[in-house]
């Protein structure tokens, strides 16, 4: 019990730690980049690293934070202009191509000994260098906190009815969260049938795709407005978030290297990603978007000019990637080999696995890749003896995992857990 | 400019159009009382093999226009390189041509369409992954939410959003697929797909429109619907380029017809007038369409050797005029 109880803290605190934040946000970059426009980049972590580098060395150099984060921005902006000025004129496979090379030039050249006053070459920048203006903006105070202060060690000290109990909660949340969304999916058909009905027009032609409707209407026995379900998935996920708090009471520094305040500052600002992602797309420049993911011809031929459209795809993706590049290395070290190319195909595990071109399937995405990796390292360790597999062979071994999952949800659920199975099947 | 809105709509009346297109030589590259598009020079290679190669061509304002000609003789290539989709080989060597008055030798394919032509393809394009509704909302120009610093401030383009929505739900009317509006673009069935990309394009209101075989693959029945939204889309005053295999579809509803073979433009005229010109005909069928293969005369050396001068001697003249 307390192995697994040991292992699932580990998985929260690994789910909610500063650097999945980070990866979420250049998932989000990546999905702009991706999911909505179609631009094949497989340089994020180029992204990543500029931002990283050019918000901790003009810091470094005594630079005040503010500038330092623009600057940040600024080399990821350059970096964008000048991959994408050259290629998005062309097929996608080049910007692929030219991204995940520039990508290894730039990580290259951040290694390169002639930098070493700058960039640390491959010993990399301390997090100190860096860190002392962020820490210092911190309200939190000194200290340690708890999450959540009333925890299950405070009924009945923590007994096994009570964890049970919480579990049960906590699933049956999860349950209800899945329920709803499901039901807010069925809905457009179900309504859209009934039109067809009032119009008389119902043909038995419609096949397969009215029997899928009639399975949505028998499950939904009750019918939910839409805001009342938002408001509850809204209660549900709040519920459930107390929940895990509760049943993993997890503590750290209030403001420290690595605490309370660099995590509140990094979920804050995946939030704000997540709303400027969701006011772009809803809006004619998202049409846009998705109408050059699927065929730039013809979004041409309507007199849209695609080129500068997809650079500004590719621009503010690139952003995104900075800023989670930046938020990498606060509580770390700004280390050119930790942000090389596995961290983009991270990324693209996240964002494939919560759902490409949907909002929150990003963060979705690398939260659960971050904690079931740190599942199956945990359980490997726990209950696979040392003489089969040692630790250092758990740790690969959760990337093996990792890749077959990944190459599992590709096949057998290609638009991940948020995304909408309904528009991938027109995959011409 | 109140004389030829005049002119316009009086196009509507087949007697008006007549009269208009009787005064025209039926000779390739002939001068049109009043051209929209006027083409010089155009010429377009691949290797060694010329595509395309018009050395001048005009299309009247508010009328059909078919452009007709075999397979491989550069009617789609023709469409690529005035719409901005593909560059002359001849760019630098005087290829010009112009689009209501404005030149557009160097212009982008977005550039054209904003200019007021707007093309569809042959192999239509509408984009499976969006829905019906979405494919015509981004066939509306100058919308302010398309620009990204306005983009995120949703009043800014509300209005203008709900303005362009009504207008797609009124051509989705016109063309029967309102009731498809929600459903994805992907779901639609290929003659569907014809009539949205259609209706998408004249979400611009476009001043000419290009169609690329738009009756390839439709049944004979959605045939005469199709061409009775063309026939209206001209009524309307949109003058209409099109590109055709089916000869009754242009002999039906053409005012003009132009004819490439080889990618030269052959002959130019009346549905009728072109139809039986030998240009076209040999162009069609072959210069030896009448002789009886069948025919045991052939056989022998004699014919033979006649065939084999003839083909020489068209050769050579080929060679001359190269």
């Amino acid at each position: 019990m307390d192995t697994i109880q040991a292992i699932l803290n580990s998985m929260l605190r690994e789910a909610i730690s500063p650097q999945t934040a980070a990866v979420a946000i250049a998932a989000i970059g990546l999905n702009v980049h991706f999911g909505f426009t179609g631009l094949l980049n497989i340089g994020q972590s180029g992204f990543m690293l500029l931002g990283a580098y050019g918000f901790a060395i003009s810091i470094g150099h005594g630079l005040p934070l503010i500038v330092g984060v623009l600057l940040g921005f600024a080399a990821a902006l350059v970096f964008a202009l000048v991959l994408g000025a050259p290629t998005l004129k062309l097929r996608g496979d080049y910007l692929a191509i030219v991204t995940i090379s520039a990508a290894e030039i730039i990580r290259y050249v951040g290694r390169s000994a002639l930098l070493t006053d700058f960039t640390g070459a491959a010993q990399g920048l301390q997090g100190v260098s860096y860190r002392t203006p962020f820490t210092n903006l911190s309200f939190f105070g000194d200290g340690d906190s708890t999450l959540s202060p009333f925890n299950i060690y405070d009924i009945a000290g923590g007994a096994v009815w009570v964890r049970l109990v919480g579990w049960l909660a906590l699933a049956a949340c999860i349950a209800g969260i899945v329920l709803l969304v499901k039901a807010g999916r069925a809905r457009p058909t179900v309504a859209r049938r009934a039109s067809r009905d009032a119009g008389g027009r119902l043909t038995p032609a419609a096949g397969t795709e009215s029997r899928a409707d009639l399975g949505a209407d028998a499950r939904q026995v009750t019918a939910v407005s839409a805001p009342v379900r938002r408001m509850g998935i809204g209660a549900l996920i709040a519920l459930s978030v107390f929940l895990l708090f509760f049943l993993m009471p997890t503590s750290y520094q209030d403001t420290g290297v690595s605490g309370w305040w660099v995590r509140f500052v990094a979920w804050l600002l995946v939030a704000v990603c997540l709303l400027v992602v969701y006011l772009l797309v809803r809006s004619p420049w998202g049409r846009l978007l998705r109408g050059i993911r699927e065929d730039e011809d013809a979004i041409r031929s309507l007199g849209k000019n695609v080129f500068a459209i997809k650079m500004q795809a590719l621009i503010i993706g690139g952003l995104f990637g900075a800023l989670g590049g930046m938020l990498y290395v606060l509580p770390a070290s700004v280390q050119p080999d930790s942000m090389g190319r596995s961290l983009t195909f991270f990324c693209y595990t996240a964002l494939l696995l919560g759902g490409a071109a949907t909002i929150f399937g990003p963060v979705l995405g690398a939260v659960i890749f971050y904690a079931a990796r740190i599942m199956i390292k945990g359980v490997a360790n726990a209950y696979i003896p040392d003489s089969i597999m040692n630790g250092q062979q758990t740790e690969q071994f959760s990337f093996i995992v990792v890749g077959v999952a990944l190459m599992l949800i590709v096949i057998f659920r290609p638009q991940g857990i948020l995304g909408n199975k309904r528009e991938l099947r027109f995959n011409v | 400019m109140s004389e030829s809105t005049v002119a316009r709509s009086d196009l509507a009346d087949p007697a008006t159009r007549q009269a208009l297109m009787a005064g025209v030589d039926a000779t390739p590259g002939s001068a049109k009382p009043d051209s929209i598009l006027v083409v010089d020079n155009i010429v377009r290679q691949f290797g060694g093999i010329t595509a395309v190669d018009v050395s001048h061509l005009e299309v009247q304002r508010g009328i059909i226009t078919a452009l007709i000609g075999p397979n491989g003789a550069g009617k789609t290539t023709f469409f690529n390189l005035i719409t901005g989709f593909d560059k002359p080989s001849s760019a630098k060597t005087g290829a010009h041509w112009s689009f209501d008055g404005a030149t557009l030798d160097k212009t982008s394919a977005s550039s054209v369409a904003k200019a007021g032509m707007v093309r569809t393809f042959q192999l239509t394009k509408a984009l499976s992954r969006m829905t019906v509704m979405d494919n015509m909302m981004l066939g509306a120009q100058g919308q302010a939410g398309e620009n990204l610093l306005k983009c995120v401030f949703k009043p800014l383009w509300s209005g203008q959003e709900k303005a362009i929505e009504e207008k797609a739900k009124e051509l989705l009317q016109r063309f029967k697929l309102l009731e498809k509006k929600d459903d994805y673009a992907g779901s639609l069935s290929g003659g569907q797909r014809k009539l949205l990309e259609m209706a998408r394009a004249l979400m611009s209101d476009p001043k000419m429109i290009m169609l690329d075989e738009p009756m390839a693959g439709v049944n004979p029945a959605l045939t005469q619907s199709l061409l009775g939204h063309i026939q209206s889309l001209r009524d309307d005053g949109t003058t209409v380029l099109f590109v055709e295999h089916d000869m009754h579809v242009v002999r039906h509803i053409s005012d003009w017809v132009a004819v490439m073979a080889e990618g030269r433009l052959v002959a130019e005229g009346p549905a009728d007038t072109v139809m039986s010109d030998t240009a076209v005909i040999d162009a069609y069928l072959g210069a030896h369409h009448d002789t009886d293969l069948g025919d045991d005369a052939l056989l022998s050396d004699q014919a033979m050797v006649e065939i084999q001068q003839e083909v020489a001697a068209e050769q050579a003249e080929r060679e001359e005029e190269a």
